[in-house]
């Protein structure tokens, strides 16, 4: 049986922060579950899936991947407002999508606990953003929880359930990268009973947010912050360590860097460190005290200067003369956190264990000394090694075929998925991106502004996820571009998570599979046609009538991901390999389409029969017929 | 105990989260204080993959600049790559197999000569280990096996708190059962290497 079944506690475990996060919610008596998955939460989703598949007699919630973020929250909400202890997890930017039903189900509440994980990308390691989403539990009013570490987050996702009970309102567990993604040993504790159907119980006065109503439930939020505050007052989570006239204020994983510092610094009997875990609503008198109790404070928290502001505006309001810093104001990084690590706080990317030590040991004027940087003047340059599409991908075929035809001419409108990756040399077919399913919309509003070719590109759980609507913008607004649908049958870059376009029936789900050509069909796109990416020239043929045509066109471009199909569909295909004597050293293989499998040895382009796998994209396009099967 | 702090990094696919999740599981059975950290992501997609292990009393889950006591890197200009993480007391251990990423395969840029690589490293350091670990990995009979072979050598190398024993136990118990004894070959191939 899977570790995180077990039914006793006791015992501690090796567990990633988000493994911790599903074992919490199990502890709590998990009953219903809901996600999009995305970095860094993705594994809260994916475990809780896997064991629920793997153990069909054990494991008592529901489960889903749901197809957006709003879609899985409100989803949610339902299960929750029917009584079931409900978990829903997305990554920072997914709760933008999630923002509406978020703020109106604040007003409405819930009738059982009810958690939703935020997942936060300091330094953004794949993500097109780094907002700080505690500004979230500001905006909408609802708890907010942060744990410093695995350990934590079990206990703080089992607590959520009980906050959220308390004040029948949903809790925000809000964590960041080096916290889901972090593995530390986790006590566990018994798993509770788990209640999965209940009736659900009409209350259309308190439920339906109609003006009449949402302006009681308005004054209801508001009483619930001011419980809420009384419980942060005295939150086991909003803790004070050490002693002495100096004071730092932390959150987080910034808490595990300040106890390092003060404890590498020797300065535990001069620093007080007050760690905010429950950081929404404020302990406002236990911040005023703790202030009121030291000479200077040092605010230490990765991006937005939040608790800054809030420690100030208390200093203020209290008229507490104390010295405060934190960020440094107006301050920009002169470089990108890829070139060299931030020097101080700033508002962009992740703090270091360095940069805090060093940042406390400054500002209270401690001395220290830090290992010496190595002088690396002179040292051979490594070349990058961006990621980049897989030996095999469909998608390095359907961007050939294009590129081809109409190379910088058209602009390409890209989404959110592993063929971002399009981006990169030699295919550079990316020219904007916003979010999840901005490349159908944007792509009609650049159509429309400028009159040029326009050639979007989606996958299928994007544009599942959010591309349906703007497609349907396109068609009733007479836009004119053409869609192409990068369908590799699975949600690819965050693991291969299903979604609805997936027939699960290969890997032995039981869900209604929703084929995307009727679908499109459906939606009023007048010109839809399937391709096999891998037949070039077919291929190149149907999507210039797309492109061709005037108004909306699609080309769903389908072909199993190889890493995907190695799992669920197996089959084997010949390798490659590069006749020698054929070879005139033309190199479009190698310049065209940088499949990671061909590489260039003493001037001859070659293939690592290894790597590839056979979809015979370099053999069509080698100007000689040079490239064939291995034989035998 | 004062804290060891040991960075992997590696190419995507070299198997280096599961070296350093198996080293964690290593220390938690012997009763030491550990945090592993991953950067996951686009890790199937021959990017670069970094991650720590750090034993001791330390609770931060990451290893600043020049602040590793360990750099085991599974590809050499990997080594290059994080060399800033390196101060001269460091330990590097490094296999010397190169794997040029597309970039190099496409003219965008040149790729050190392996030799070029590890003889800056041993003028910066004193204590650097440079083995061929894919070639052991491959007399192991398991090419898949070149973080068993890195672990074998960090367990030659480095003074760990964790018995050979236990890391072997632990290797045999965690990875999959046909490549168990392929692994502790490998394990042992590296150890030698770097005892």
């Amino acid at each position: 049986m899977d570790v995180l079944l077990t039914p006793s506690g006791g015992k501690k475990h090796l567990l990633l922060g988000n493994e911790a996060i599903v074992r919490g919610a199990i502890e709590a008596g998990l009953a219903f579950a809901t996600c999009y998955p995305g970095t860094p939460s993705s594994e809260v989703p994916d475990t809780l899936y896997r064991l629920r598949k793997q153990n069909p007699d054990k494991v008592k919630y529901y489960f889903e991947y749901s197809t957006n973020e709003k879609v899985a929250l409100e989803c949610a909400a339902g299960a929750a407002a029917s009584g079931l202890k409900t978990l829903c997890t997305m990554k920072h930017v997914g709760m933008n999508v999630a923002a509406d039903p978020l703020m109106t189900l604040a007003y409405v509440g819930t009738r059982a606990g009810m958690v939703i994980l935020c997942a936060d990308d300091p330094s953004m390691f794949p993500s097109q953003n780094e907002q700080d989403n505690r500004y979230y539990a500001r905006l909408n009013g609802l708890p907010m929880l942060e744990p410093s570490g695995a350990a934590q987050a079990k206990e703080m996702t089992k607590y959520a359930f009980e906050l959220s009970e308390e004040l029948m309102t949903p809790v925000i567990l809000r964590t960041t990268t080096r916290v889901n993604h972090a593995r530390e040993p986790v006590p566990f504790e018994k798993k509770a009973r788990v209640k999965t159907q209940k009736k659900f119980e009409k209350a259309p006065m308190q439920l339906v947010t109609v003006p009449a109503v949402s302006r009681n439930l308005h004054l209801r939020l508001l009483n619930i912050h001011n419980q809420a505050q009384a419980i942060s007052e005295k939150s086991p989570y909003n803790t004070i360590k050490g002693r002495g006239k100096w004071g730092v204020i932390t959150n987080g994983v910034s808490a595990c860097y300040v106890e390092d510092a003060v404890a590498d610094l020797g300065a535990k009997s001069k620093i007080k460190v007050f760690t905010l875990g429950m950081s929404w609503p404020l302990p406002e008198k236990k911040l005023v005290r703790f202030i009121k109790s030291v000479d200077k404070v040092l605010i230490v928290e990765e991006l937005e200067p939040i608790m800054e502001e809030a420690v100030r505006a208390l200093a203020q309001e209290y008229g507490v003369k104390v010295e405060i810093a934190g960020k440094m104001k107006g301050q920009v990084p002169a470089k990108s956190v890829d070139v060299e690590p931030t020097q101080f706080f700033s508002r962009a990317f992740e703090y270091t264990p360095r940069l805090v030590r060093q940042s406390i040991a400054d500002y209270f004027g401690i001395k220290h000394k830090d290992t010496a940087e190595l002088k690396l003047a002179g040292m051979p340059v490594p070349p990058g090694r961006p990621p980049n599409l897989c030996a095999g991908c469909p998608h390095r075929a359907t961007y050939h075929a294009i590129k081809e035809m109409y190379g910088q001419e058209a602009i390409y409108p890209t989404d959110i998925g592993c063929y971002t990756l399009g981006l990169l040399p030699p295919i550079q077919a990316a020219d904007f991106l916003i979010c999840m399913g901005s490349s159908v919309s944007s792509a009609g509003g650049i159509a429309m502004a400028t009159g040029q070719k326009v050639i979007a590109f989606i996958g299928d759980s994007t544009f599942f996820h959010s591309g349906l609507t703007g497609l349907v913008n396109g068609v009733h607004n007479n836009h004119n571009f053409t869609l192409v649908i990068l369908d590799n049958g699975t949600t690819a870059m965050t693991g291969h998570q299903p979604h609805p376009g997936v027939d699960t029936e290969a890997i032995g789900d039981i869900t209604t599979h929703v084929p995307l050509e009727p679908l499109i069909k459906g939606l009023g796109v007048e010109h839809v046609t399937t391709i096999k990416p891998f037949k070039v020239r077919a291929s190149q043929k149907a999507i210039k009538a797309a492109v061709d045509f005037e108004g909306v066109s699609v080309i769903i471009s389908q072909e199993l991901c190889p890493l995907y199909e190695k799992r669920v569909a197996p089959r084997s295909r010949k390798p490659f390999a590069i006749r020698e004597n054929k070879c005139k050293g033309h190199m479009d293989c190698i310049n065209k389409i940088a499949c990671p499998a061909m590489f260039v040895e003493a001037g001859q382009a070659r293939i690592n029969t290894q790597a590839c796998i056979g979809c015979a994209l370099c053999a069509q396009i080698c100007p000689e017929n040079a490239i064939l099967p291995v034989k035998g | 105990m004062s804290t060891q702090r040991i960075v992997f990094v590696g190419v995507g696919g070299q198997g280096n989260l599961l070296a350093s999740n198996l080293l964690g599981q290593a220390a938690l059975e012997a009763g030491e204080d550990v945090v592993v950290s991953e950067i996951h992501g686009m890790a199937q997609r021959g990017g670069v993959v970094e991650s720590a292990v750090i034993l001791g009393e330390a609770t931060s889950p990451i290893v600043s600049v020049a602040e590793a006591d360990v750099l085991v890197s599974f590809e050499p200009v990997e080594a290059l790559r994080l060399l800033n993480k390196a101060n001269k007391d460091t330990l590097v251990i490094t296999n010397t197999r190169p794997l040029p990423p597309f970039t190099v395969a496409i003219g965008l840029a040149p790729y050190p000569e392996s030799e070029d690589s590890v003889a800056f490293i041993k003028d910066k350091l004193d204590k650097v280990v440079a083995i061929d670990g894919q070639g052991l990995a491959e007399e192991a009979k398991n090419p898949l096996s070149l973080n068993m072979v890195m672990l074998g050598a960090l367990f030659a190398a480095a003074d760990l708190p964790i018995p050979v024993k236990t890391m072997k136990k632990v290797i045999r118990a965690k990875t999959k059962k046909r490549f168990a004894a392929s692994n502790i070959k490998a394990f042992d191939l590296g150890y030698k290497a770097a005892a």
